[in-house]
């Protein structure tokens, strides 16, 4: 469209400057004249009954301004939304208990405010938090899956009768005819345990109320301001445009930020108009643990017919799938298990069954990966374990199944989390996964290298898995496009930020329309005020909608301006093109307007503007996919076991990739470079540990423990680009990618590399002290 | 995550210190690096009323020869002992266990007396100091004493430190001709508190026996473990391969008597004993045979 390139370069980001500076704005940065801060007093029971809080010793203390506890919210005090409605599947069940803003009746995790104190620093507002006294009974938790649905299980929802939260099947084809036709039949137990997004800035809300405006302006970590200014403004009795939420910069959300509400950001809002003082919660690291929404416990009981030569025939998988203690975003996680299941694979029955529980653990949203992560393992681990009956090679028998190039679109009929059937868009698989044995040197390693440090002693394995994964999906989002008359281009939309890289690369859409430097394109994420229509940052879909948007805007910014320059140079439009700022004549450069000037032109001072045109240089536009668009990939990985310390150093590490079209390759690297880190996390560091009271055992970075820089190869990529035809653009999302596939891979390459003690991994996270067991058990049992 | 309020004192000498020990006695904390107390302190689980810092007596912060021996202030940084040529020559020991140590971060804070005087079971600095047979200097107000290091961890977090006593003084001996040593550990990621470290010091006679063993283990138990069956073992044997091996095997049957927590089982953690016990025994004998001290 212009004759400079924007697309496909490496370009460096925009928000660096501002970031490595210290010059970013994050919501702890603000700070207020008169501000006070906020401390919240949190249930030490999983489960019990509230029966009294007496604050009085809190309010007596000199420093406090105000305690809080859910009767003196009144009508202001409601459970939040339910967030998402369940697709219409027939037969489904579906109770819904979303989470409150301070409890009531009962505490149903640890961790679950009680009360919130006022104070003047955050130090005298703890302090009073140990002035206040609690009387609760204590009952037993509800955390076993399993025991859960039990008769006897205690419930934590008394309205429902009982802790299940849906039951929900699925159904392609006839699996039943699958299990009779097939040559074998494979099946298995797998777990999947639970993990924290591990955001490094914690959550934070800064809110002021401008009596004099009557405007409340709240700082928010939200990945989605819009909708909690839409909610705050409905919940207050504010006019929309009374309340400006901004999401400043946020330092990661990876979907533990996009869970609305959080409790904190319905009561400081409401506090900061009541008391008529600025208010600040920044939330620590231990609240973190407790208070900030968590993913992925399932138990899976899966299995896998196949034919002689490993074709599969189908797949019938029934799955119990942990909610935590409430369900606001209620079958997003399980629908992209079951659907992410499917993998690149050609598989024309299946039967797909689950029930979501409620237990007494911190609520569980989508985190990264957002169940897709079950699904791939389930999947892969059966073709591993398949391929090894069939003798079959694994990644042979994976190129028999693989969905061919001219099989799209391909319609897998079961309903995806956005409510339409699961449809794959487009891809490529074959070459994916043949790039990635070569890059691996799948063929070399399996023949000379294994075997050669096998008789060395050593203990090295491969693993090698393919995913797709479900992105880009609507409603809709927004983007305006402005010129100004100093020839910067402003553009404003309104999903939030987390480190992504937004202010480059919708920089980029623009640039590819507008032909402007990238450092004179100016974005805007995140400020209800600056654009206030839209939904907000997840499910791998800011470049593909958001972008989009962008794009549609720029393109209606670039008719404007060509309609003005062909007035102002007397040339008809086609022989207009723009660079570097500018419109020129095609033939004869030399003549030419600036950008900057047409924007004045656009909004002349005297003389009229036409009547059906706007002025200025500026389109608004939005943009909602029909579905989501379908990513793909290869994870392969070399890893090395220390058979006697049972500790497991990856020696390397690629991935290839196809998100569609790639804007910034260095920005999709990040992404899954980060993304790879995240799987290995939850592949062999990560693990939530939960006793049967429902109390978390490791709820600090001492315990729970994330991957480090020194832990984390780099990851060799490569990437094919197969565009999606559902968007302009022809993007798909790539935010979630890196983390999916991991544990399935790391879980082949270890057993690969301990083939000796001929063991099955069957469940994620892995430890070294898990791996010393597996070993000694097989061990054992030959 | 805020402390409780307290008093904070910053006294410029190691009398006034003591002065202010004595005069607040069991309420009173001292703050060396911080790195241990003040993350306890922020989560509420030690609540001193007064906070004594030491960070400003220079007189605890030197690493000197002392005849053979070498002393090393109290207040000297991990940092300075791991950078120091002086350490790497005469405590080789000393100088391979401290980059286990947390990160860069915590050692440029954190000092060699206050893990001492922490005595954190899973800390590396307690198990080389036993290896080591350091002595450690104390002083209260009127006196001054030395402990030998056998008698200094007394239980969990625990140390024959009296209420009014700071320790000021860290003494390693000589290490003798013909003597090995090796420290090695493992952890889930670099820098974290060991699941299992261990500190081998090998002494050899002319006829390539074992002299004087001293095997020690963080992390199996309520301090530092010396290995005493294993020492016992090997002392007076040619230590090869198969009774070095047996050797680690004692401790980890015999020796120790390891907790279970999330992070490893109690049999996964004699499993560790046995490999590093090996693995630190087979390094210690081989540079003692090649008659390095250094
Ligand atoms: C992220 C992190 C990782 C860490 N990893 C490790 C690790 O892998 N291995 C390890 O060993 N440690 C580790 N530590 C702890 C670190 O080594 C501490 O520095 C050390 O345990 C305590 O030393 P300090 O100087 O910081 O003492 P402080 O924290 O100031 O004090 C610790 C205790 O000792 C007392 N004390 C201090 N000095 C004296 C003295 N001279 N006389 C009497 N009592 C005194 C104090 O009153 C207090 O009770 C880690 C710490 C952090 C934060």
């Amino acid at each position: 469209m212009t004759s400079r390139r924007f697309f496909g370069e490496r370009f460096t980001r925009n928000e660096d400057a501002r970031l490595l500076r210290g010059l970013a704005l994050f919501v702890d940065d603000v700070h207020l004249d008169g501000m006070l801060h906020v401390a919240f007093l949190r249930s030490d029971y999983a489960h019990a009954r509230l029966i009294s809080v007496d604050t009085a010793a809190a309010r007596a203390r000199p420093g406090v301004v105000a305690v809080y506890t859910a009767d003196d919210l009144g009508a202001y005090w409601q459970p939040g939304p339910l967030l998402v409605a369940p697709p219409p599947i027939d037969g489904l069940v579906f109770n819904a208990a979303t989470q409150v803003p301070l409890i009531k009746d009962k505490a149903r995790h640890a961790g679950e405010p009680i009360a919130m104190v006022v104070a003047e620093s955050r130090y005298v507002a703890e302090d009073a938090l140990v002035d206040i006294v609690v009387d609760m009974d204590p009952l037993d938790a509800v955390v076993d899956l399993e025991a859960a649905l039990e008769p006897d299980a205690p419930v934590i929802h008394e309205q429902h009768g009982t802790n299940l939260a849906s039951h929900v099947v699925q159904q392609k084809g006839d699996y039943q005819r699958a299990h009779r036709e097939a040559a074998l039949i494979v099946k298995r137990r797998f777990h999947y345990d639970r993990g924290v997004a591990g955001a490094l800035e914690n959550r934070g809300v800064v809110a002021q109320w401008d009596a004099r405006c009557e405007e409340l302006t709240v700082w928010d970590t939200t990945q989605a301001p819009i909708p909690i200014r839409s909610g705050l403004a409905r919940m207050l009795g504010l006019l929309e445009s009374q309340v400006r939420v901004i999401a400043p910069f946020v330092g990661g959300g990876f979907g533990s930020k996009i869970m609305m509400f959080y409790p904190e950001e319905v009561l400081l809002p409401w506090a900061a108009m009541r008391l008529n003082r600025p208010l600040k919660w920044i939330e620590d690291r231990q609240e973190n643990f407790y208070a900030t929404t968590q993913e992925r416990l399932q138990i899976h009981d899966a299995e896998l017919a196949l034919s002689e030569d490993g074709h599969i025939l189908g797949v019938h998988d029934v799955f119990l799938h942990d909610t935590g203690a409430y369900n606001p975003y209620g079958l997003t996680i399980p629908i992209n298990s079951q659907c992410t299941l499917l993998g690149p694979y050609d598989v024309p029955n299946y039967y797909t069954e689950f029930r979501v529980i409620f237990t007494n653990k911190t609520t569980v949203t989508p985190v990264r990966g957002a169940g897709r992560q079950h699904g791939v393992f389930v999947m892969e681990r059966l073709l591993d374990f398949a391929a090894k009956e069939l003798g079959i090679d694994r990644v042979e028998i994976r190129k028999r199944n693989l969905l061919s190039s001219d099989d799209f679109p391909h319609n897998h009929v079961i309903l995806f989390q956005d409510s339409a059937p699961l449809v794959y868009d487009s891809g490529n698989y074959l070459p994916a996964l043949e790039k990635a044995v070569d890059l691996i040197g799948y063929d070399e390693f399996v023949r000379e290298e294994q075997p050669r440090l096998r008789a060395a002693g050593r203990h090295v394995g491969l693993g090698i898995v393919s995913y797709i994964e479900g992105t880009g999906i609507g409603p809709y989002e927004g983007a305006r496009v402005t010129v100004e008359p100093s020839g910067q281009v402003r553009v404003a939309t309104g999903v939030g930020t987390q480190g992504q890289g937004h202010y480059t690369v919708f920089a980029q859409v623009v640039a590819e329309v507008l032909d402007v430097d990238l450092d004179r394109i100016h974005v805007t994420t995140g400020d209800t005020r600056e654009f206030h229509w839209g939904t907000g940052t997840f499910a791998s879909r800011g470049v593909v909608v958001a972008g989009s948007a962008c794009h549609e805007a720029a393109v209606a910014v670039r008719k404007k301006i060509l309609g003005l320059a062909s007035d102002a140079l007397g040339v008809a439009e086609n022989d207009l093109e723009l660079e570097g700022g500018r419109v020129r004549v095609k033939d004869a450069p030399e003549r030419a307007v600036d950008l900057g000037e047409l924007a004045v032109r656009a909004n002349p001072l005297r003389g009229a503007v036409t009547p059906g045109t706007e002025p200025g240089l500026e389109a608004t536009a939005y943009f909602g996919p029909d579905r989501g668009s379908t990513a793909s990939g290869v994870h392969a990985m070399i890893v090395e076991v220390d058979r006697e310390t049972a500790m497991v150093e990856i020696k390397r590490y690629v991935v290839v990739h196809d998100s569609g079209r790639v804007i910034n390759p260095m920005l999709v690297e990040g992404q899954i470079q980060g993304g790879v880190a995240h799987g290995i996390g939850n592949a062999f560091y990560e693990q939530l540990v939960y006793d049967d009271t429902g109390q978390l055992l490791n709820a600090s970075f001492m315990d729970y423990l994330l991957p480090t820089a020194t832990d984390v190869p780099r990851v060799e990529m490569a990437h094919i680009e197969t565009p999606s035809p559902l968007n302009p653009l022809g993007v798909k999302g790539v935010g979630e990618a890196g983390a999916i596939p991991t544990g399935a891979a790391f879980a082949q390459a270890v057993e690969d590399a301990l083939a000796e003690d001929d063991l099955e991994i069957r469940e994620i996270p892995l430890s070294p002290n898990r791996l010393f067991e597996m070993i000694r058990d097989a061990r054992a049992t030959r | 995550m805020k402390p409780a309020p307290f008093e904070y004192y910053r006294p410029e000498t190691v009398d006034e210190a003591l002065g202010l020990l004595a005069e607040h006695g069991s309420g009173a904390k001292l703050l060396a690096g911080g790195q241990s107390l003040v993350p306890t302190m922020n989560f509420r689980l030690a609540q001193p009323a007064v906070l004594i810092d030491l960070n400003a007596l220079a007189e605890l912060e030197h690493i000197e020869p002392d005849g053979d021996a070498l002393r090393i202030g109290a207040m000297t940084r991990q940092r300075q002992v791991e950078r120091s040529a002086l350490v790497a020559e005469r405590a080789p020991l000393l100088h391979e266990a401290v980059p286990f140590i947390g990160h860069p971060q915590i050692r440029n804070r954190g000092t060699i007396g206050g893990s001492i005087a922490h005595a954190d079971p899973a800390a590396e600095l307690p198990v080389v100091m036993l290896a080591r047979r350091a002595r450690l200097h104390v002083r209260n107000r009127r006196d001054a004493r030395s402990i030998p290091v056998d008698e200094f961890f007394t239980g969990l977090f625990a140390t024959a430190l009296g209420p009014e006593e700071i320790l000021v003084d860290i003494e390693l001996p000589a290490v003798p001709p013909s003597t090995g040593w090796a420290f090695d550990e493992v952890a889930r990621r670099h820098g974290d508190f060991a699941l299992v470290g261990a500190a081998a010091v090998v002494t050899l006679d002319d006829s390539g026996r074992c002299r004087d063993v001293r095997l020690v283990f963080s992390s199996v138990g309520d301090g530092p473990v010396l290995a005493h069956e294993a020492a016992r073992q090997l002392e007076g044997e040619i230590p090869d391969d198969a009774a070095v091996r047996a050797a680690a095997g004692a401790a980890a049957e015999r020796d120790v008597d390891p907790p279970s927590d999330i992070h490893a089982s109690a049999a996964y953690r004699r499993q560790l004993v046995r490999v590093i016990g090996t693995r630190v025994l087979a390094r210690a004998v081989e540079r003692a045979r090649n008659g390095s001290v250094s």
